[in-house]
């Protein structure tokens, strides 16, 4: 029976009551009295010399405070990168500096010149107009293939070659890998493009800059999944404001899926000023500039290679990847297609040769840094093309071919030849539920029923795993991390028993508010009712890592259980002294504490009181007061896998593709709040389906953005998805963490764009029509191309 | 500067405006009506779907001034006189059809006008309602679920009142 | 946006005497204001048309549909009238935008505003409309003179257009992905003046009419006489589509235009 409280329930989320009123609190609902607002004055051109900045016309505008150009940030630090690759050379990546406003060059259409601080947003806008910016315009370096190939402009001196770094993994294994696929029975081939995805969430960011003279802190607030990573990157590196002088909130935060985890310019800048002015500096984003300025995702050029034996066994993969970085690291940009990516390579599979090359290139273009998945999308999505390419190519069944080279379930924990080990999984079981959830039996039937109407049916089918509970802090230390990925939790149970958990993590539409009571509802035996989460206010809540790589539950939740066990653990021995009885034979059960063997209990509320009101208290053991905190650090990574099945009907008219069908059969070991996790998915599938069909990124070869609105990048709507057929009965329970959790915000995104490729190259081979493959996103006007093509 | 009346949320209102000044900057920054989002600025995503006279329309899309004795409802004015969720927000939270919530009150302002013109929308229906309101959270699943079960709770309450 | 004046007309004649240097007329804004928030316009005074209640109304009489200039295409997409005299010209209107745009657009400013996406310049021209204006009476086979660019004169604005009821007609859209406009749209219609076929989206000269097309069809109204993809000289190219793809697009909607009528 399903339970209607505690782990594992599906509660209505109690946050929706004020999202659904108009009562919640985003970062452009702030307004502090006096606050001046503030516009930058971006780049038009992709790349440039920067001659001179003229604000003397702008700064007489009515309504101006302040100008600050370039000039005005030479003392201050750049935005850091916070993980350091090395090549293969053992040189450390080329890190130039990424200044608030531009210096010397521009190097993307929207990197900010200058920024007016006025009045009112209006007559800030007015002004930037008014300011006068010689630019000595120089070649934009664009395309990743011309910028690495010697003969484009650099980006960057500190890279003439415009190569950041050129990392190899495992780089031992390269020569065995090289060999295996030179003597196998047969290799599959693919080259593709995991092209330029922009976030969008649909919140727009924000940053509200505020200083208070009396105390001498700073207050930022921002549009953040980490305000406590804000607080330390641009306290620390960027503006030198110790912690205790610098708050960071991050109130109600409308979605980020990645874009909002990386300190930016724009979050610095407001600080800045408002403590240079003396008072709050306000900057909203719109769409335009948002697609000018957030972080963009993907953006991978690869060649994969997989050697297989005549029975179908894979035997190496060999890939070579150029990723963009854009026109400046960004905040975990460089960890993206290398540890986020390439350790994922093995997939579900037994392959014992990996080998990657990954070349990071500059280009003009702006940063790229995670996006929903992060480099194990692209592993998955080149992995998953090429076994469904190789089964093409052997005549073997795409669903068998993975089969065959499944790690059996037996085989737990897997040591993969990329450095990861698996602890738990079973494939088969994922892949058994995907045959039966999508009907593949049936299949044969709906393609006739297709045809008949002059439409192609195809069937796509792929696995995938990927590593989430990011992330073990020693080991990431070793691949470069400059940051510990642990999380944080107070619990502080109150006098009268309320109960206040204030984590680390934060929730930018994922429910935390809901989930983490019900998790110490059941280890404490109340109601949910009785417990508030706190987050999002790094003066509210202990330091903590944030919310990304689908973290909270497995790395924030784990925080809290260990808290919660440290609260029990103390209550036990309040309760020992309260029954006159040993800590040690003390019970805690259902929010009652027992003596073993005797009928004296006492509730979990006179203990808290007990705690708080300590007249009978053994004041000479134990402090009073019921207040414990823990930092978790992760000892491995979880690792969430699963099995998706798309079905689509194409129009060969036309070049249409309709998604008819989505099944998704996700092992996330224990689920806390089944409804949610469930939505999880659902919005993960549709930006993976939006990859795969129609989201683009493209820029002219000037360096001017193409899609730089909605008008031209194609966001899916309603009427483009179908309802979604989600099972997560499959599980496996993490060994690691106290839970058994592992993490479901990415899968929807990292699985599904093979299926829905799959599935339409099933469609379009199934009618006669060969074709190998079509990059992403696969319009109707490829879909189209690609037909023509093959006809003649 | 013009000054421009109307009645918000049954309430009459009014201030001084500029010509360029968009329904959703009086509703938000004049008002302090914040329920209403921007999410765009090409009037495609409906964060900011509000009813003016009973039909749903972009407020970043429209003059305040063009509005001048307008009845316009934003989310705030859902809720039941009691401060319960209305029928289409009830049904949001059951079906968990939100997340970070920030379309989310173009999507319920965009499902109550569908619900009043098609009180029983297919799927299809309320898929093609929706062209205008983009999510970015719940894949619409869970959102097409919420205004389905709205309107079956809806006609259910009309069968009760009868 | 940068400031302007802003002035309610009460009628056609308060709106023309309104317009003079700089000043832009506007009825609902759908396509207007987008403009003006990225500061792609600047006029000093904006003509506000949607208070105009002559623009308001539609009438069916003697064969013709006439719906004002501030009607929105909401209100066409729902007019019983319109619905049972063109219901083709009702569904083209009905699938404009969303419902939030519909609410708001007008016909008069689509069709002076000659979006080459846009969907009513080809139900106009599909149905060999007259574009009334402050200035006149247009054909709108003269009426639409590319991209942007129609007859309408400086200070002139569209009061309305009346369509001849055709004996048959359908309009089939295909959208761009991202903008949901037209990549291709085709209005064919059969009626007293013969058979039209107007297509948008697709041209760099705007909406135009596919005469190949509409002289097969003369003598063969059936989807297999739709000739195949007409030359791609001159066609949109773009990253939602080559210019052979939309001349592709152009007969195959064409064929399911004529399917559907």
């Amino acid at each position: 029976m399903a339970k209607d409280s505690g782990i594992g329930a599906s509660i209505k989320r109690r946050e929706d009551v004020r999202f659904l009123t108009g009562a919640g609190n985003y970062t452009d609902d702030i307004s502090i009295p006096g606050q001046l607002y503030c516009f930058f004055l971006r780049s038009t051109v992709a790349h440039g010399k920067l001659n001179g900045v003229d604000t003397a016309a702008a700064a007489k505008m009515p309504g101006v405070v302040r100008i600050f150009t370039g000039k005005d940030f030479e003392a201050v630090g750049g935005l850091p990168c916070g993980w350091l690759i090395t090549s293969r050379d053992g040189t450390p990546m080329k890190e130039p500096k990424h200044p608030i406003l531009a210096s010397g060059k521009v190097r993307h259409v929207g990197d900010p010149i200058a920024a007016v601080v006025a009045r009112s947003l209006a007559e800030a806008r007015d002004a930037a107009e008014a300011i006068e910016v010689d630019i000595e315009e120089l070649p934009a370096v664009i395309d990743m293939k011309a910028a690495v190939s010697g003969s484009a402009a650099s980006v960057h001196d500190e890279a003439p070659d415009n190569i950041c770094y050129d990392w190899g993994f495992v780089e031992e294994n390269r020569d065995a890998v090289d060999a295996a696929i030179k003597g196998a029975h047969h290799v599959t081939t693919l080259d593709l493009t995991n092209q330029r995805l922009v976030a969008n969430p649909m919140e727009p960011r924000v940053a509200v800059g505020d200083y208070n003279r009396a105390s001498g802190e700073s207050t930022l607030y921002t549009t953040s999944q980490n305000p406590h990573v804000i607080r330390l990157l641009m306290g620390a590196f960027v503006l030198g404001i110790p912690e205790h002088k610098l708050r960071v909130v991050a109130p109600d935060v409308g979605g980020g899926f990645g874009s909002k985890i990386f300190h930016y310019a724009e979050e610095a800048f407001c600080t800045f000023a408002a403590k240079a002015i003396g008072k709050p500096v306000k900057w909203t984003s719109d769409r335009s500039e948002a697609f000018l300025s957030d972080a963009q995702g993907r953006d991978h050029v690869t060649k994969i290679e997989l050697a297989l034996d005549q029975n179908g066994k894979f035997l190496a993969i060999r890939t070579n990847t150029l990723a963009n970085m854009g026109a400046y690291l960004s905040t975990f940009s460089t960890s993206v297609p290398t540890w986020l990516h390439g350790t994922l390579m093995a997939g579900n599979y037994t392959t014992p040769l990996i080998y990657c090359n990954v070349k990071a290139v500059f280009t003009n273009t702006v940063p790229v840094d995670a996006y929903r998945g992060a480099g194990r999308p692209e592993a998955t999505f080149q992995l998953e093309r090429v076994i469904d390419k190789a089964a093409r190519e052997m005549g073997i069944d795409p669903i068998e071919l993975r089969r065959r080279n499944f790690v059996p379930a037996d085989a737990f924990p897997y040591q993969t030849p990329v450095a990861v080990q698996y602890d738990v999984g079973n494939y088969q079981a994922t892949m058994d539920k995907i045959v039966e959830l999508a009907d593949v039996a049936g299949f044969p039937a709906r393609r006739a029923e297709s045809a008949a109407r002059g439409k192609l049916r195809g069937l796509g089918v792929n696995a995938y795993i990927e590593a989430c509970g990011i992330a073990p802090s020693q080991l990431v230390g070793q691949l470069g991390a400059r940051a510990g990925l642990y999380e944080s939790a107070t619990v502080r149970v109150n006098a009268a028993g309320g109960i206040v958990v204030m984590t680390g993590s934060h929730s930018h539409g994922q429910g935390h508010e809901t989930t983490f009571p019900q998790v110490i509802a059941e280890m404490f035996g109340v109601s949910e009712d009785m417990v508030d989460i706190v987050h999002g206010d790094s003066a509210r809540t202990p330091m903590g890592m944030g919310t990304y790589g689908s973290r909270s539950i497995a790395v924030g939740g784990s925080a809290m259980v260990r808290a919660a066990e440290k609260i029990i653990s103390k209550a036990k021995k309040i309760a020992s002294h309260l029954m006159e009885a040993s800590a040690e034979d003390v019970e805690f059960k259902n929010g009652v504490f027992s003596v073993a063997g005797t009928d004296k209990t006492i509730d979990f509320a006179s203990v808290a009181l007990a705690a708080y009101v300590p007249h009978n208290y053994p004041l000479d053991q134990i402090e009073p007061g019921l207040e414990e905190t823990a930092f978790y650090d992760p000892s491995n990574f979880t690792y969430p896998a699963g099995a998706y099945a798309c079905e689509v009907e194409v129009d060969p008219e036309t070049g249409v593709v309709e998604v008819k069908s989505f099944a998704a059969a996700d092992d996330f070991g224990n689920v806390i709040n089944p409804m949610i996790v469930e939505g999880q998915v659902h919005g993960g599938l549709a930006q993976g389906i939006g990859q795969a069909l129609r989201e683009n990124t493209v820029y002219g070869a000037d360096g001017q953005l193409l899609t730089g609105s909605f008008m031209d990048y194609a966001m899916p709507r309603a009427d483009d998805m179908p309802m979604f057929t989600v099972d997560h009965s499959c599980q496996t329970p993490c060994s690691h963490n106290p839970l058994g959790v592992k993490g479901c915000g990415e899968a929807g995104a990292i699985g599904s764009p093979p299926a829905v490729v799959n599935a339409v190259l099933d469609a379009l081979n199934s009618g006669g029509i060969k074709v190998d493959h079509i990059d992403m996103p696969v319009s109707p006007a490829r879909v189209w191309d690609a037909i023509q093509a093959a006809q003649h | 500067m013009p000054k421009v009346s109307m009645t918000v949320n049954g309430e009459t209102v009014s201030g001084d405006v500029e010509g360029r000044t968009l329904l959703v900057q009086f509703l938000r920054e004049h008002l302090g009506l914040t329920g209403t989002h921007v999410g765009c600025d090409t009037a495609q995503c409906g964060a900011c779907v509000v009813h003016v006279n009973g039909d749903s329309v972009k407020s970043c899309n429209v003059f305040a001034a063009a509005l001048d004795g307008a009845s316009v409802t934003t989310i705030e004015g859902m809720a039941n006189a009691d401060g319960t969720l209305g029928v289409v927000q009830q049904a949001f939270q059951d079906h968990h059809g939100l997340q970070c919530g920030f379309c989310t009150p173009g999507m319920v302002m965009t499902a109550a006008d569908l619900l009043k013109r098609n009180p029983n929308p297919t799927e299809a229906e309320v898929r093609a309602y929706l062209e205008g309101n983009i999510c970015r959270c719940t894949g619409y699943h869970n959102i097409v679920k919420a205004i389905m079960a709205a309107a079956a709770n809806m006609s259910g309450a009309k069968v009760a009142a009868e | 946006m940068y400031a302007f004046d802003y002035v309610k007309a009460g009628s056609v004649s308060d709106a023309v005497a309104a317009l003079g240097d700089e000043a832009q007329p506007i009825s609902g804004g759908q396509t207007l204001i987008p403009t003006l928030k990225a500061r792609l316009a600047m006029p000093s005074k904006l003509v506000d048309l949607t208070g105009i209640a002559e623009l308001k109304s539609i009438s069916v009489s003697g064969g013709v549909v006439k719906i004002g200039g501030a009607v929105t295409h909401g209100a066409v997409a729902d007019s019983a009238d319109v619905k049972g005299a063109i219901p083709a010209l009702a569904s083209l209107a009905g699938h404009i935008g969303d419902p939030a745009v519909r609410h708001r657009g007008t016909i008069g400013g689509s069709v002076a505003n000659n979006d080459p996406s846009a969907c009513y310049p080809s139900a106009c021209l599909g149905l060999g409309a007259t574009i009334h204006t402050s200035g006149g009476d247009i054909a709108a086979d003269d009426f639409f003179q590319g991209m942007f660019a129609t007859a309408l004169g400086e200070g002139q604005i569209v009061t309305g257009v009346s369509f001849p009821v055709p004996e048959k007609a359908a309009y089939m859209k295909f959208v761009q992905p991202a903008s949901r406009f037209a990549l291709v749209g085709v209005f064919v219609s059969k009626g007293a003046g013969g058979v039209r076929v107007a297509v948008t989206g697709a041209s760099e000269s705007g909406v135009f009419r596919w005469s190949a097309a509409e002289q097969a069809l003369a003598g063969n109204f059936s989807a297999s006489a739709v000739p195949s993809a007409p030359s791609s000289d001159g066609m949109i190219g773009d990253l939602h589509g080559s210019p052979e793809y939309r001349a592709h697009l152009v007969s195959v909607m064409t064929k399911r235009a004529v399917a559907a009528c």
